[in-house]
């Protein structure tokens, strides 16, 4: 994809500078009317970079002294630099007089204002840009670390309080700060699974419905195959016939979560290869795999996107399971599935074990849904209201 | 329509062969084999060797792939190490307990999305469907395996804790001694074994289905002959259950055998979770202790239910829709 102004990267903001595009998508495009929305926001964005440096301040400062600074470290720190620029940027560009809107607007520019106006979905967003802006920051926000035991005997089972915001688990760890950290194995594999299943749906998607034929016929007929199985049987199956790891859950479910997205890319290639762009592309001599890739799949993205965050809140509940099962990321490291899983044995006399990782995952799936939801709503014109 | 029965019939076919290639070369190239469990200091190579060979281990890959699809087609699924009991034996129970659960569990998401589904359509953007809408999402994005532990916590152990007039049993199909009860005794003990694992399952699918049926719901109660029915001075109920209700049915029927995957899944938690003797517990007990006949023989019952539950879909959406039988 390089070369020409491709609009669907301008769709896709850079994740660091995710703050920013909240900032600019909640600012409306004709300025006016929406002052007060922008200055809450900034003033928001601002609390949030100020509390952040608060709260790591002191970790900050014992940064220099010690001898080994973990890496993730650096990255929280560079993230939160990041931040303030951003919200630096975002300040000024909200001062300065705003341009008119133009024209002649793209598909993506519409689909973006008519995003704009569905607060639950802009709701979600914020959550999902909070969220993954947590994972980068959670060393330097977590109060503990997620792996430190307390005190066997005075720090286990403790109820939530100011000291221990979620409490304290049957190894006096700190359940917030395992949430924290949970959140970013749960992200991540969440994102980068769904990167895996959603390039080999299109890719599949794209080849039967272009060739048609038997090519069509044998990838169809496999994806029918993969989805007889029930996903989490599927899962189970392969990662327990291997070594469970960190990498096998991510890679596995990435490959058992291509098939929705495939059906889709098939459905839309199929009645994109008969208009006339593609007749006029073939016309001009170019190839099979140049027309596919640069002229039918571009314009199959909006479905794609769309499925894709929907999909996330999905993986991230299914690795959940997996985790719960004790088959997705093993116990030292916390994720959401294997902490609810630990408190089970404690259901009753501490309650705040299971239900703090579970009420996490729900919060974080329905900030996905809502995004997904009006991101259809947005890009589909049929559905714009 | 037999036509169309025999054409959807035979097209299962090469799809449960897929199935059971799919499955053989999974669990072939994992490492490790079925004599895995019995490596021990005290276990002579040479036995393991015999072992491999009685099993047929030491053959080449295509001769045994040819050799477990025969035994297969024929209805002998092997034995099961972990249970030493031949499969073929072990099966037909638990699948009829997985059943039992999926199915209760099917009743309550139609029933309940589709109520909730038409009173949300019926009153649009009223304060009821927009709570009803975010309920459901709530409901929609939770993880089953969370949401069975809360009921677990709310509905049996805190409500015995705090003396509610119903708690309701956290594990098992009937409580002990339940042989002995006369035959309604009995049933009534499962309905109450049932109720937990059957809502903890099947509420994030009502919730998706109550989704699906807004949509299709609306879509039709917009149409002209719905507004012609209530031109003609029909009653607001007859209009909604015996004019839309009819059309608005048909792509949620599609819906039965999309979620019937989903719902296996979910009894593989469920079932581990409320202790359910059925596949989904089978499975995951199967797996943990290696017990490779056994985990390839369920996991190709899962599958071949999905698909029975796809044709049983497809045969009721032809049966409601002639346009269908006719493509």
């Amino acid at each position: 994809m390089r070369g020409r102004a491709n609009p669907d990267v301008a769709a896709a903001p850079p994740e660091p500078l995710a703050a920013d595009a909240a900032e600019r998508a909640a600012a409306g495009v004709r300025g006016e009317g929406r002052r007060w929305t922008r200055l809450t926001l900034l003033a928001l964005g601002w609390g949030l970079v100020l509390s952040g440096a608060l709260l790591s301040a002191e970790r900050l400062r014992a940064l220099p002294g010690r001898a080994r600074v973990p890496l993730d470290v650096w990255v929280a720190v560079a993230a939160l630099a990041l931040l303030a620029g951003a919200m630096g940027w975002a300040t000024r560009r909200a001062l300065r007089p705003r341009r008119a809107a133009r024209v002649g607007d793209s598909q993506w520019v519409i689909a973006g204002r008519h995003f704009r106006r569905n607060r639950l979905a802009m709701a979600g967003l914020a959550v999902m840009l909070l969220l993954y802006l947590v994972t980068l920051l959670t060393p330097l926000l977590a109060p503990y670390d997620p792996a430190a035991q307390g005190d066997i005997v005075r720090s286990r089972y403790l109820p939530p309080s100011l000291e221990h915001l979620m409490g304290t688990d049957k190894f006096g760890r700190d359940v917030f700060s395992r949430v924290l950290y949970g959140a970013r194995i749960s992200l991540s594999i969440g994102f980068v699974a769904v990167g895996i299943s959603v390039t080999l749906g299109t890719l599949f998607g794209a080849l039967a419905g272009y060739f048609g034929g038997w090519v069509d016929a044998l990838l169809m007929r496999f994806t029918d195959l993969m989805l007889a199985f029930p996903r989490l049987v599927l899962l189970i199956v392969v990662i327990a016939l291997f070594e469970p790891s960190l990498w096998l859950v991510v890679l596995v479910l990435g490959l058992t979560g291509w098939m929705g997205t495939a059906r889709l890319v098939r459905g839309e290639v199929l009645s994109l290869r008969e208009r006339e762009f593609v007749l006029a592309a073939r016309a001009l001599g170019m190839g099979d795999a140049r027309i596919l890739f640069r002229h039918v799949v571009p314009n199959t993205l909006a479905p794609v996107i769309v499925s894709a965050t929907l999909g996330i809140g999905q993986t991230i509940l299914t690795e959940a399971s997996l985790s719960f099962l004790g088959l997705g990321v093993q116990p030292p490291t916390p994720s959401w599935g294997n902490m609810v899983a630990d408190g089970r044995d404690q259901l009753i006399a501490s309650w705040w074990i299971t239900t703090f990782p579970g009420l996490a995952i729900v919060f974080t799936v329905i900030a996905f849904n809502l995004l997904g939801d009006g991101l259809r709503d947005a890009l589909d014109p049929r559905l714009r209201t | 329509m037999l036509a169309f029965l025999l054409r959807r019939l035979l097209g299962a076919v090469p799809l449960l062969l897929g199935i059971l290639t799919l499955i053989f070369f999974i669990v072939h190239l994992a490492p490790g084999d079925p004599t895995a469990r019995f490596y021990s200091p005290n276990v002579a190579p040479e036995v393991i060797e015999q072992m491999r060979r009685n099993l047929g281990l030491d053959q080449p890959l295509h001769v045994q792939y040819v050799k477990w699809l025969k035994s297969f087609l024929t209805g002998d699924f092997g034995y099961s190490f972990g249970q030493m009991r031949p499969i073929g034996e072990l099966l037909p129970g638990v699948l009829w307990n997985t059943l039992q659960l999926t199915l209760v569990s099917l009743v309550l998401i139609f029933v309940l999305g589709m109520l909730i589904g038409i009173v949300q359509a019926v009153r649009q953007y009223s304060l009821a469907d927009n709570l009803l809408t975010f309920v459901a999402l709530f409901f929609y994005s939770m993880p089953t395996f969370w949401l069975a532990l809360m009921f677990i916590l709310f509905f049996s152990l805190k409500a015995q804790q705090w003396g509610w007039p119903i708690s309701f049993p956290a594990s098992g199909m009937s409580r002990v001694g339940a042989e002995f009860l006369p035959l309604h005794a009995q049933l009534w003990d499962r309905v109450v074994h049932l109720v937990l694992p059957a809502a903890a399952l099947g509420i994030g699918s009502a919730a998706g289905v109550a989704r699906y049926m807004r949509g299709s719901m609306l879509e039709v109660i917009h149409q002209d002959y719905i507004r012609t029915a209530r031109a003609k001075g029909l009653g607001e109920a007859r209009v909604i259950f015996r004019h839309a209700l009819k059309n608005a049915l048909l792509p949620v029927i599609t819906l039965l055998g999309l979620y019937l995957p989903f719902l296996l899944s979910g009894a593989v938690l469920v079932e581990t979770i409320f202790a359910w003797p059925g596949m989904g517990r089978l499975i995951v007990d199967a797996i943990f202790q290696r017990d490779y006949p056994l985990v390839m023989a369920t996991s190709f019952v899962i599958a071949a239910v999905v698909v029975l539950g796809n044709l049983v879909a497809d045969v009721l959406y032809a049966l409601v829709d002639p346009r269908i039988r006719a493509e």
